[in-house]
């Protein structure tokens, strides 16, 4: 039995292969599917979550290695589920996605930056975010949003 | 299109109340409960005052979830804070072709939608003068709600709809439609409607399918395209954790071309299993005697070089000769001559191909992200030897399509692999298979040669387009020209040529196909000329384009020079053109016509001694009539220049012995965060019908770049990705 913390909740993945990578349990087992296969081998970013606060791709980390860890997803990026993480909030507020589907690793990426760098420099927000794609080249308003979102929480 | 009566009373001749779409599935489609109106098709008002609006197309992150029921919800003078999208169910009858691809949603389905919230809006307007017992004409409408002004009495379009369903249809005649200058929404910034299912992480997109007892599959095909499994290790396979079945899989075609109506599957071997961990991991242990002998032979390397050998012929094939060109080369002050070319090139959308299957009870239900679920259910009835009615296909959100999700062969394997189980299966792609298994953008082969005379007017243009084909007969999909009367009917001489390369491997539409590489050569050339004539490039450019008219009146899809002329004045206009650049740094123009669309486009570029290109800003305006969504087109002219940015910079597909070479994004890299320019974007609000915006803006950035680079550089750039001569963005 393999037991793991996720959004803040110890969750049961049965007797699931440890070998397993946290971004199938999470979308297979648990039916997280926030995170999103886009690579499968750490390149895209599509697959970000929290692991102990630090942006992880879930692609490549296996469950049997992370238990005891503190692990959140979109899913729990919010602090209830009626409300908005701020920067979810600066997302819908620039209109940032398009297709969507790199956008919640996009948003894992900026709240762990926000979390560590609360008024990162452009500069910082590039490097912080050049590990995740969006095919889409949604790049300006992610920009905005980060900023916006870093002004209104200061 | 018409609405037909019948039809019409069909869904709207009950009692109002509780009415039912017969034979419609539940979910996110056209499925009416207690509480609710259809007013027709598009439109259903809710007693609680929301109003439900049907998306007719599918959604691939272009905005037409958001900027068609825009268009309905205007003419219906819909409160678009509590209108509520819904994807509609595929029904040829009442939404004829449902598809997304060529930009067309916004240009095709305009009359139609106005129509249909204008339709509503009467309806309602009628119900009112009923219930008030007023003149029409003394009502007027605002945020769903009917004003009586001479009474102040207004009343919910909630509380008419009942009323207002019963009502008869007008004549044309009777339609108002809406002057622009009274629109409230169209043009304004409109979030996209799945805004907060995106942020939230809500289960949304077609690999977000989950349904009960259901198993997941893998696909493996030869690695040389078309090759057959002779035999595998299936029973090892089938006795791994998690998984339910293993079987080969005969496909109908070898080396499936480009047909989203057909029944081409590849062969494959199919693992299905409890997890997609399980399959993949199961997948690893495969092992797969393949059949070479139908599979592909191609070496791309080979191509490149007999294109770049038949470039430097006579086309084979004359397609258009006027005046005299050959004279017209001999009488002139200077030839000038290029070979263009670009390499393969793939799709990629983030979202890898996937699609859920469900056979049952000689019926299929399947939940397919594709951008032509009308043409799905078509390919799936043949391929299954099913009438249509027993094909169903749920139209579900594509994690991006560029044009890649047109073709239908991840469900049509999904079908396959159904038919084998007992329970819905959703068949996911890895990224190395949506790469390896790709309809690629064809190269672009194009050999440019004009005349110029002694005062550097363009006299003359030959073009001899070379493009891959596999029956030697005919170019393969989106690889051959353009039939584009610019700059035919521009210039006194013109030829346009043609050869053809074997090549087998598959190709198809990429996001503005064609246009993708010809406008490279294109652009680039005409600077080429400018320079040889020693001119500036606008005033050249605009030259050529010369008298403003349309050149074919009322024909949306040909240019109007007007147009054009005035995207590049006000590009120049944004972007400073002429102003004075340090060493090394310059400005590069670019302009093109597609989708109905004129788009100029400006970079500012600088490159160093390496070889490293920076763009620090791109200026782009474009004519698409009126605006819809101002925040989605400027969303996709941002999103297309950087999309055409990275096709640039080192998008390279290689094929050797019929085998992709590249794997995943380490070898197929997209543009990164800190690579992309800031991009300025005006559109020129004319009063032509509005165009679609999810494709026009790419095909002129790849020549504002490379000019730029010339102009900073003196050196001409003539083939795409330009890491291939050792730059770099
Ligand atoms: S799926 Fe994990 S980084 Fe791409
Ligand atoms: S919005 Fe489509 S990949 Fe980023």
């Amino acid at each position: 039995m393999l037991t793991l913390k996720i959004n803040g909740e110890s969750r049961s993945l049965g007797d699931i292969d440890p070998d397993t990578p946290l971004l199938w349990a999470l979308r297979d087992t648990l039916g997280l599917v926030g995170t999103k296969y886009g690579c499968g081998i750490a390149q895209c970013g599509s697959c970000t979550v929290h692991v102990d606060g630090k942006p992880s791709r879930a692609c490549v980390m296996r469950v049997g290695q992370l238990q005891g860890r503190e692990i959140i997803t979109i899913e729990g990026l919010a602090r209830d589920s009626d409300t908005l993480h701020p920067l979810q909030q600066a997302w819908i507020d620039q209109d940032v996605a398009q297709c969507g589907y790199c956008q919640a690793g996009q948003i894992m990426s900026a709240a762990a930056l926000l979390n560590s760098k609360p008024d990162p420099t452009d500069q910082e927000i590039e490097t912080a975010m050049s590990g995740n794609l969006c095919r889409c080249g949604t790049y300006p308003r992610i920009v905005k949003a980060i900023k916006n979102a870093a002004a209104g929480g200061a | 299109m018409d609405l037909d009566r019948r039809q019409f009373l069909l869904l709207t001749g009950f009692s109002g109340l509780a009415i039912g779409f017969p034979g419609l599935a539940s979910g996110t489609e056209a499925s009416i409960q207690v509480g609710q109106v259809a007013i027709n098709h598009y439109v259903q008002i809710k007693t609680d005052g929301t109003i439900v609006i049907f998306a007719p197309n599918p959604e691939v992150g272009q905005g037409v979830r958001t900027s068609l029921p825009m268009i309905v919800a205007e003419e219906l003078d819909a409160d678009w804070d509590r209108v509520i999208v819904k994807s509609a169910a595929i029904d040829r009858e009442k939404y004829g072709s449902q598809f997304a691809g060529g930009s067309t949603s916004v240009l095709r389905r305009w009359p139609e939608l106005r129509k249909m919230g204008a339709l509503a809006r009467h309806m309602l307007l009628s119900a009112a003068a009923e219930q008030l017992k007023v003149p029409v004409t003394e009502l007027t409408t605002a945020r769903s709600r009917v004003l009586h002004a001479a009474s102040g009495k207004t009343l919910s379009y909630a509380d008419l709809a009942e009323s207002a369903a019963r009502q008869p249809l007008p004549d044309d005649s009777a339609m108002v439609f809406k002057q622009p200058g009274d629109y409230t929404l169209l043009g304004r910034r409109v979030a996209n409607v799945d805004n907060r299912a995106i942020v939230t992480g809500a289960p949304l997109f077609g690999s977000d399918t989950r349904l009960p007892g259901m198993l997941y599959a893998t696909y493996v095909k030869c690695p040389a395209i078309g090759g057959r499994p002779r035999s595998a290790n299936l029973d090892e396979i089938k006795a791994l954790p998690g998984v339910v079945d293993a079987f080969i899989i005969e496909g109908t075609n070898d080396i499936p071309l480009y047909d989203s109506v057909s029944d081409y599957v590849s062969s494959g071997v199919a693992i299905v299993a409890r997890s997609n961990w399980q399959a993949l991991k199961a997948r690893q242990n495969l092992e797969v005697d393949w059949d070479l002998t139908t599979a592909s032979r191609d070496n791309s390397a080979d191509i490149r070089k007999q294109a770049a050998r038949l470039a430097g012929q006579v086309g084979a094939k004359t397609l258009v000769e006027q005046g005299d060109v050959e004279t017209a080369f001999a009488a002139s002050d200077q030839v000038v001559e290029s070979f263009y070319s670009t390499d393969f090139a793939t799709h990629a959308p983030l979202e890898p191909q996937n699609c859920t299957a469900h056979f049952k009870d000689g019926a299929i239900e399947v939940w397919a992200p594709t951008q032509t679920p009308t043409a799905t259910v078509a390919g799936l009835a043949k391929l299954l030897g099913l009438p249509g009615d027993k094909v169903t296909v749920h139209q579900i959100r594509g994690g991006g399509g560029f044009g890649r999700r047109l073709e239908n062969d991840y469900a049509r394997e999904s079908a396959l692999i159904a038919r084998e189980v007992s329970a819905p299966v959703m068949l996911q792609w890895t990224r190395e298979d949506d790469i390896a298994f790709d309809y690629f953008r064809p190269p672009g082969y194009n050999a440019l040669k004009a005349a110029l005379d002694d005062r550097g007017k363009l006299t003359a243009w030959q073009h001899h387009v070379i493009a891959v084909s596999d029956d030697g007969e005919n170019a393969n999909k989106s690889a051959g020209h353009r039939n584009s009367v610019f700059p035919r009917q521009r210039v006194e001489h013109f030829r346009l040529t043609s050869s053809l390369v074997p090549s087998q491997t598959p190709t198809g539409p990429m996001r503005a196909p064609v246009s993708n590489t010809y406008a490279f050569a294109e652009q680039s050339f005409i600077h080429e000329l400018a320079v040889a004539a020693k001119r500036d490039h606008l005033e050249f450019l605009v030259e050529m384009l010369g008298k403003p008219e349309w050149l074919k009146p009322g024909s949306p899809r040909v240019i109007h020079t007007g147009r054009a002329i005035n995207t590049i004045r006000q590009v120049a206009k944004n972007a400073g053109w002429g102003r004075n650049m340090p060493k090394g740094r310059a400005l590069g123009l670019s302009f093109f016509f597609s989708h109905a669309t004129p788009v100029a486009e400006i970079a500012e570029v600088s490159v160093d001694g390496d070889r490293k290109v920076t763009i620090h800003k791109v200026w782009v305006v474009a004519d698409c009539g009126p605006v819809i969504n101002l925040s989605g087109a400027e969303g996709q002219c941002q999103g297309s220049v950087i999309d055409g940015i990275s096709t640039l910079a080192r998008q390279s597909i290689s094929i050797k012995a019929g085998r992709v070479e590249q794997s995943n994004f380490h070898q197929y890299p997209l543009l990164r965060i800190d690579q992309h320019p800031e991009i300025d974007v005006q559109f020129l609000r004319s009063d032509f019908a509005p165009t679609g915006m999810g494709e026009p803006a790419l095909p002129p950035i790849a020549a504002a770049v490379c000019n730029a680079i010339y102009s900073a550089t003196g050196h001409r750039i003539r083939h795409m990705p330009i890491s291939s001569e050792g730059f770099s963005i």
